[in-house]
């Protein structure tokens, strides 16, 4: 350490810590090593956020991520230079790709060693530069406070992202006086909050005049806190609203306007109504390939579409936009709702014809399914899962098949309740995902459905929820199959199921044990809802919970790639035999 | 179709390598870019020529705003507009090449600048066009080496791109 020349000096490692505590970060999640030692030695002296010493970086990044959807503060990760830095990588691009504010602060070797292919280096500004919204090498204790102020703004205003922040080793030992500016400005960095008043107006009087109107909204819409506006703006014109992937929870799903999940599980009614709306207005979503298919498929003449998003580049991206509303969703909705209460809408003719269109859709009950052969149905725990929970539980999930069900089936009826990854899709986010969210939020329900091959992902954090007393449940649909490849191969490849089959799994039980867990087997459909109850019971204790599925159970109604929304697959449609 | 953009960025390290690793991680053409800090040295004046259908023009706007080091960005394409690029030719000059030489160079307004043995080194600005044509006008094999700088652009008139 430096020689101090000024009482008020302190290290760049303490002024790391004074920031975080500026920003009264509650929670860091991180691993420590060489380059980031100074900084762990700053945590040792200091009280203001807790540390969580996760088992592998990747899932640091996972928690504050997932600690991040479910409070809407930044999530902070901190881990070493090297390895410690490429291990982030995974969980800094799937923030990245579903626009989560996290601070990422990664230790670098030193200064005079950049360049020299040091032990445990990696130019973390390089490598990272595609998967964050931005990023910083500090090469100055004087810079330190100023780039980390920079690095919590940009990662929590406009389109929200990660932002990492690289700071060399001798650096965090160099002295200065600590001062954290009150605000920022960045002539180069000043998101639009304000939507167009003209646009909006133009909107609202499209929606009031709409034949067959449809409302869509996206994980912008939960992100910019705007669910509550979005209902009452729903409500208000009595029409039909279904929700992305990521926007599961951004309108109640048990209320009656609510069509479900749309896209390529989406329900035949969502879909239909999407693709046959003559003005659609889309909340905070991107028209990805995942929820509409096929852009050329899509394309009517006969639609108006109306897109509210504070990223400019994600309007007109893979559909032309007739009425693009650049700016906060929230501030847009509060808008929208003044015009719409000024207009007192009545529903028109044609809005009920619709609705009566609507409502035959509906008819075919697309997320019906046989409950009889004596196994359990993955579908049939996720119902029981939501009425066990009362709605009411934050449910993690990581990516396949499970996740699916677990959008399709358990009834999100508040924001920021339903984790999991959309845009990058990662496995083994659930059971990371699960810790942030009941750090968030200790005294709530946290389920993590996930299957036998993401839970293998991250399955060393049983160690973290040991450590912290995580009282989590996993529950764990086992069917033996990396299911989704598995479905695909069937559907698409003639049965060929090229290495997804989970061959030597671990006794769950047995290995939830040895970490001071509490496992179950779940081996009868009659037993789901007990073992659910009694596990959820168990207030204090992480349960790891293994049901044995259904090996044949597939996800419908599914789209396939390239195809259009009206081009669905349904469950009934493929005769049992067939399977 | 060809357009030319032009941007304000922050004088930063690593500010080039967002924009480069824009375009190749979105796949964008990329033709040419220039770059150098204005006379206001926190701020770098980069133009880049790119081409592509309308609708990925306007992305390639969007996202070079989105970058946060950007900040300002114009499609000199929207207006009209001034460029040019500075080539240096080396040529065989040797026996009546010479004479040729010169006056190919006068023809297009170049400059000798640098005579040796044998070679004359020719400083020629203009349209990209133009140097093309240049290098279309001498004979392949008296061509030794050729630098160019990439397009430059500026609005005519009143249109000014400065923060």
């Amino acid at each position: 350490m430096a020689e101090k020349t000024h009482p008020d000096q302190i290290t760049g490692a303490e002024i790391v810590i004074r920031c975080l505590e500026q920003e009264k970060v509650k929670f860091v999640f991180g691993y420590p090593g060489g380059a980031v030692l100074h900084i762990y030695d700053a945590i040792y002296n200091q009280d203001h956020f807790k540390h969580i010493l996760v088992r592998h970086e990747q899932a640091a990044v996972h928690a504050a991520d997932a600690f991040s959807r479910a409070t809407g503060e930044v999530g902070v990760a901190l881990v070493t230079s090297g390895p410690g830095a490429t291990n982030a990588i995974t969980g800094i691009a799937t923030a990245y790709m579903d626009s989560i504010p996290l601070v990422v602060i990664s230790g670098q070797v030193p200064v005079p060693a950049i360049g020299l292919d040091a032990f445990q280096e990696v130019d973390m500004v390089g490598v990272t530069r595609p998967c964050v919204k931005h990023n910083f090498l500090v090469k100055d204790v004087k810079d330190i406070a100023v780039t980390i102020k920079k690095a919590f703004h940009i990662a929590r205003t406009g389109r929200p992202g990660p932002v990492v922040v690289d700071i060399p080793k001798d650096i965090t030992a160099h002295l200065a006086k600590f001062s954290y500016p009150e605000s920022i400005e960045m002539r180069s960095y000043s998101p639009v909050i304000k939507g167009h008043s003209g646009q909006i107006k133009k909107a609202i009087k499209l929606l009031l005049e709409a034949k067959r109107p449809m409302v869509y909204t996206g994980g912008g819409l939960v992100l910019g806190d705007a669910a509550a506006l979005l209902t009452k703006l729903v409500r208000a014109l009595g029409v039909p609203v279904t929700n992305t992937l990521m926007g599961l929870g951004g309108y109640p799903s048990t209320d009656k306007q609510f069509l479900g999940m749309l896209g390529m599980h989406g329900t035949y009614e969502a879909n239909m109504a999407m693709q046959d709306c003559d003005v659609l207005l889309a909340v905070g979503a991107r028209f990805d390939d995942r929820v509409i298919g096929n852009p050329d498929h899509f394309y009517s003449k006969d639609r108006t579409i109306i897109h509210v998003d504070i990223d400019p580049s994600s309007i007109s991206k893979r559909v032309k936009v007739h009425v693009p509303i650049v700016g906060d969703v929230k501030s847009v909705l509060h808008e929208m709702n003044e015009l719409v209460e000024a207009e007192k809408p009545v529903q028109s003719p044609a809005l009920k014809a619709w609705w009566a269109q609507i409502e035959s859709w509906r008819g075919k009950l697309c997320l019906e399914f046989d409950n009889s052969n004596g196994l359990i149905k993955p579908q049939y725990v996720i119902q029981k899962l939501w009425e066990v929970t009362k709605g009411d539980a934050y449910v993690t999930s990581d990516v396949g098949q499970h996740q699916m069900w677990a959008a399709q089936y358990y009834k999100f009826d508040k924001p920021r309740r339903w984790i999991n990854s959309g845009g990058l899709g990662t496995m083994g986010v659930g059971l990371p995902y699960a810790m942030g969210c009941q750090f968030a939020d200790p005294e709530a329900q946290v389920a993590c459905v996930t299957g036998e091959g993401s839970i293998q992902m991250n399955i060393q954090e049983l160690s973290t929820c040991k450590q912290y007393h995580l009282p989590i449940k996993v529950i764990l649909l086992n069917n033996r199959y990396l299911g989704m490849v598995r479905q695909w191969q069937e559907f698409f490849y003639e049965n060929r199921y090229s290495e997804s089959y989970m061959d030597s799994l671990p006794d769950f039980v047995k290995l939830a044990e040895s970490y001071g867990h509490v496992g179950m087997n779940i081996e009868k459909p009659q037993d789901v809802e007990g073992a659910l109850t009694e596990a959820f019971a168990m207030k204090d204790r992480f349960v790891f919970m293994n049901f044995i599925t259904d090996q044949k159970e597939n996800v419908f109604p599914m789209i396939e790639a390239g195809k259009g929304l009206s081009q669905m697959i349904l469950a009934n449609d493929i005769g049992a035999e067939d399977l | 179709m060809r357009h030319i953009v032009s941007l304000l960025m922050e004088n930063e390290a690593g500010a080039l390598s967002r924009v480069a690793g824009l375009f190749s991680a979105r796949g964008y053409n990329i033709e040419s870019l220039t770059v150098a800090p204005t006379e206001d040295p926190t701020l770098s004046r980069m133009t880049i020529v790119t081409s592509g259908s309308d609708d990925v023009i306007e992305q390639i706007i969007k996202q070079l705003n989105k970058l946060i080091d950007v900040v300002k960005v114009l499609d000199l394409n929207d207006g009209r507009f001034i460029e040019r690029e500075l080539m240096l030719v080396k040529v065989k000059a040797t026996g009546a090449f010479r004479e040729e030489m010169k006056r190919m160079c006068d023809i297009f307004r170049g400059r000798i600048i640098d005579v040796a043995d044998g070679t004359f080194t020719i400083e020629l600005t203009g349209s990209g066009h133009k140097l093309d044509a240049f290098l279309e006008g001498l004979d392949r094999a008296a061509i030794l080496e050729t630098v160019r700088t990439g397009a430059s652009g500026i609005g005519r008139g009143d249109r000014i791109l400065k923060i």
